[in-house]
């Protein structure tokens, strides 16, 4: 075969520099299937080249840590006799061209992920990203991925039972779509993703494969531009009834001695899928494509080996034991073929019709790329904006103006639009559903439960990508602590723009160390993960954004107080202080637009002691209501807790102001962020309790006010009525998604 | 012996096992019932569960009506034993004609997962025998197509034979539209064949029948069930 030309090579995704490594090392050189197949394993997708040098630092092994990163989805120990396996992942291009299916097919490849370890997938959220929902084009890509999840989730019977939606001009060209799934399995059930056995079969499951999808994996690594609408054909389309009975199929036969093995068909299809369990198990694999049951006609090799057609799995099975394992799929009225073997060659070798059209050492195939170094450079506009006052800014609006534009914001208002379309409680478990920090699920037969949640990066990120992903950390470990939970361990999603631009590889750079940091500091492993790049429309790149899925333990799920402030006379207390800044804040986002300001370092030692306080007042059941001080600071944190209750708050600020105050000082004061504090209340005879714990772990508290009354009140410095607070936030997104 | 749910599983079908928790919780005995087999296994009563028998790509429903289950579910329900459709499984009772009139995409065509408050019509059926007529019950629904819908004269039959079982309402119990979550027709959420033995709802009762979860209510509506029958002498 003659040298591919340089728009093939592009078509594929691979540099003239990793072509001839390819040649170099096979000594010989490759043909189009195998160049197709080293295009899409070597793609930034599926080898990590890019961002895996970084990756190394995140800690991942813990006490309770069964599986970490490098199978399917991470898994760690509930005890007794069960595992929780979860991940997150991203689908962010297909969503930005075709929403409802791009959403969908995220939700779809990540319960497989899942259900691939042997673990029933009990729990999804999602993190969400647009532009501007002003503009019809965001307010469509919005609306749409909210159905596409619904409808994947909806049919197939998973609850969705949290997520986060943020909003930004700067997501307009390129939305972010990350899907995670938690999944729980009986530990004898639990499956790997290994090929084993010499002369053992390969069967391939489920669906039919078609052309669709072919190149997903490299579409994934390269840059959206005007022209991405014509890679619609690279958008898989979801079935999640054909999904379902999948997933019944394979949990009916995880646990049953004749399966050796098991892996979803996602990115790359059947050339990841095989290459990789059988490297796993340091075997090969040979499958005939002619085997393969189609969904076309005139399907070539390359095609079969590259379609990313959705809901197959792969199985390796104990020879001899094909038909007992086939029945159970025939059973679900599913097609399973047995395509092929285990072979002792440690290769990827297929065949067409008996044919030999191509074979690839797996060393080389799934190892066999040059890991990238690009360089990395913070760029001075970020330095300038660093040294710029937030305060000294004049506020555009009054306080209280302030106050209801940010509880109008799409990013403050109340999200029961978006989570009233997706069924929550399918399952029986959810304990605590959407809307609140975190959610709660119980284990039928069992006093404990699980609690998770999703948190990205704010837009702090931008000038302080280390501190940015250390707070998206610090914020879900604050989530969880609302509701009682102690952190288990994190899922990762790295969503970033083209890392070969130097303050990109600077932002993943520093992001990186921050996660590494957090986790690391608070003793939370990162059990598995998904870096995606390319996060570009017409070269303006996303802000860096860390999405952090985390999952904790709750010993006994009833104990969640809610957000909500409860009975009239009880006190307010704020517990971590107030240490906030405009810096990268809603508020700062709505009045000023452009991220700019100093940023403390974020105390995670401090962080983790008041967690620990949370916890113990929560399992105590001490207090009436927990919230988390987040977006849009101390003003919206109280409205929230006044919306959810009912019943309004007069609260004051811990420290007097200064003798001569900025211009913005009361803004700041109101709506500044960052700071690790919570908002609880309790009534008054359970005070000297919280004053035991909080003297215990050394954490810092203020009784700031009292609960009760019509007004939503900051002393000295604004009031709104709770009923006009009620019906902005409320309204907001309904109203806006009534447009037109 | 204690009384039997038989729970329908169509491919496709996720609240059977949900369904199976639930009536455990009254004492009952659950057993599952494949679709493509026409043994009820002594069910006393049969559930059809919530999901999306066969993807429900057509029209919810209308592909499960064939399944041979369904033909020993109707002559299980022609011979006076009880079905309790909910959701998908009322959807599949229309379909099979088990029951009258149909269900619609939700009147705002959104999927709608909350709370809703049902008020309980008085009408002569084992499923609703120990709760009082008037009285409220709080339970979610979770569907794309659930805006009940039926000619008037079907409509009129259904009235004057007290076959509206359950009404979305306000927590007060007004019937209005505000709480009519998808906009079906005279706020109906279930209804009763006419000998009241086969009863088809939208709402999840199975949902809340732990205090853990929320409320019991769903609990009144199994239990209603179970100790119905064994007030009939069985």
């Amino acid at each position: 075969m003659s040298a591919p030309s340089v728009s093939e090579l592009r078509e594929i995704a691979l540099t003239q520099q990793e072509y001839e490594r390819t040649v170099e090392i096979l000594g010989r050189t490759p043909n189009r299937l195998e160049l197709g197949m080293l295009g899409a394993m070597w793609s930034e997708h599926c080898s990590y080249k890019t961002s895996k040098p970084l990756l190394r630092q995140l800690p991942s092994a813990g006490s309770s840590v069964v599986l970490g990163p490098g199978e399917n989805a991470g898994v760690i120990d509930l005890g007794g006799d069960l595992l929780c396996c979860f991940k997150i992942e991203s689908h962010n291009h297909p969503s930005a061209i075709e929403p409802v299916q791009g959403a969908a097919t995220g939700v779809g490849g990540i319960l497989r992920d899942v259900f691939a370890m042997g673990a029933r997938p009990v729990a999804l959220l999602d993190a969400i990203r647009f532009g501007d929902p002003g503009e019809p084009l965001q307010r469509h890509r919005f609306a749409r991925v909210v159905e596409g999840i619904g409808f994947y989730g909806n049919c197939i019977g998973v609850p969705t039972v949290g997520g986060e939606t943020y909003f930004d001009e700067s997501y307009a060209g390129n939305c972010l779509v990350n899907a995670m799934c938690v999944g729980i399995a009986n530990r004898h059930q639990l499956v790997r993703a290994v090929a084993a056995g010499v002369g053992n079969p390969v069967l391939l499951v489920g669906a039919d494969t078609g052309r669709d999808g072919i190149h997903g994996a490299t579409f994934a690594s390269v840059q959206l531009d005007d022209s991405a609408e014509e890679r619609r054909p690279a958008v898989q389309v979801g079935n999640p009834f054909l999904e379902k009975c999948l997933l019944e199929a394979c949990l009916e036969l995880c646990g049953h001695e004749a399966l050796i093995g098991l892996q979803d068909c996602g990115a790359a299809g059947l050339t990841s899928s095989c290459a990789e369990m059988a490297h796993r198990g340091g075997v090969g694999i040979e499958l005939d494509v002619a085997k393969v049951s189609r969904r076309e006609l005139g399907m070539t090799p390359y095609e079969v080996m590259l379609s990313e057609s959705q809901e197959r799995m792969v199985l390796v099975v104990a020879r001899g034991r094909e038909a007992e394992v086939q029945r159970v799929f025939d059973r679900w009225q599913l097609r399973s073929d047995v395509i092929g073997s285990v072979i002792a060659a440690p290769e990827l070798r297929i065949l067409d019709s008996g044919q030999e059209v191509g074979a690839l050492p797996l060393e080389v195939l799934v190892d066999g790329f040059l890991e990238r170094h690009p360089e990395s450079r913070r760029p001075e506009l970020v330095d300038r904006a660093r040294l710029e006052e937030p305060l000294l800014l004049n506020p555009p609006w009054s306080p209280e103006e302030s106050w209801l534009r940010l509880l109008r914001s799409p990013n403050c208002a109340d999200p029961r639009w978006i989570f009233r379309q997706y069924d929550h409680q399918v399952g029986d478990d959810t304990v605590v559903g959407p809307g609140g920090d975190a959610a709660v699920l119980r284990f039928k037969g069992r006093s404990d439960g699980i609690a998770m949640t999703v948190d990205g990066a704010h837009r702090s990120a931008a000038l302080y990508p280390f501190v940015g992903t250390e707070m998206a950390v610090a914020e879900a470990l604050r989530n969880l602590a609302v509701v009682g939970a102690e952190p288990l361990a994190i899922t990762n999603c790295l969503n970033f723009g083209d890392p070969d631009q130097p303050d990109v590889m600077w932002q993943l750079t520093e992001a990186v160390g921050g996660l590494a940091e957090a986790a690391g500091a608070l003793a939370i492993p990162v059990v598995s993960g998904n870096v995606s790049l390319y996060n570009d429309f017409r070269g303006a790149g996303i802000p860096p954004t860390a999405v952090i899925g985390m999952v904790g333990r709750v010993q006994r799920p009833g104990t969640a107080p809610g957000m909500g402030f409860r009975n009239a006379g009880e006190l307010v207390v704020l517990l971590g202080g107030l240490g906030a800044t405009l810096t990268g804040s809603e508020y700062q986002r709505l009045a000023h637009g452009a991220v700019t300001g100093p940023m403390p370092q974020l105390d995670l030692a401090a962080e983790a002691a008041t967690a620990r306080a949370v916890w113990e007042l929560v399992d105590r059941t001490i207090l009436s209501s927990a919230h988390d001080l987040a977006l849009g600071g101390l003003a919206v944190t109280l409205a929230e807790c006044c919306v959810a209750g009912g019943v309004g708050a007069k609260v004051g600020l811990p420290l007097p102001p200064p003798p001569d105050p900025l211009p913005g000082w009361a803004h700041g004061a109101l709506f500044g962020e960052t700071a690790g504090g919570y908002l609880l209340s309790l009534p008054k005879a359970n005070l000297p309790i919280l004053q035991e714990v909080c003297a215990l772990h050394r954490v810092e508290w203020d009784v700031i006010g009292e609960v009760g009354g019509e007004m939503v009140e900051v002393s000295g410095l604004a009031s709104i009525s709770l009923s006009v607070a009620s019906s902005v936030t409320g309204e907001a997104l309904p109203s806006l998604m009534a447009r037109p | 012996m204690a009384f039997r749910f038989g729970i329908a599983v169509f491919p496709g079908t996720w609240s059977d096992r949900d369904c199976a928790h639930a009536v455990g919780l009254t004492g009952a005995e659950a057993v599952f019932l494949w679709h493509a087999d026409k043994e009820l296994k002594g069910a006393d009563c049969v559930i059809l569960p919530g999901g999306f028998a066969h993807g429900d790509y057509l029209r919810a429903g209308a592909i499960a009506r064939f399944a041979p289950l369904m033909e020993a579910v109707a002559e299980h329900a022609r011979g006076g034993g009880l079905v309790l459709g909910i959701c998908n499984g009322f959807q599949i009772l229309c379909e099979a004609g088990l029951l009258p009139g149909a269900l619609l995409r939700n009147r705002d065509l959104q999927f709608r997962c909350q709370d809703t408050t049902l008020l309980v019509e008085p009408t002569d059926s084992p499923f609703l025998a120990t709760i009082a007529s008037g009285s409220r019950l709080r339970i979610p629904i979770s569907h794309g197509e659930g805006r009940y819908f039926a000619d008037p004269a079907t409509l009129a039959g259904l009235e004057r034979g007290h076959q509206v079982a359950l009404r979305y309402c306000s927590p007060d119990g007004d019937l209005d539209d505000a709480h009519n979550p998808n906009g079906s027709l005279s706020h109906i959420a279930g209804i009763v064949n006419e000998a009241g033995n086969v009863l088809g709802m939208m709402p999840h009762p199975e949902r809340v029948c732990e205090p853990l979860l929320g409320s019991e209510d769903g609990l009144r509506l199994f239990g209603s069930v179970t100790t119905g029958l064994a007030a009939a002498g069985r």
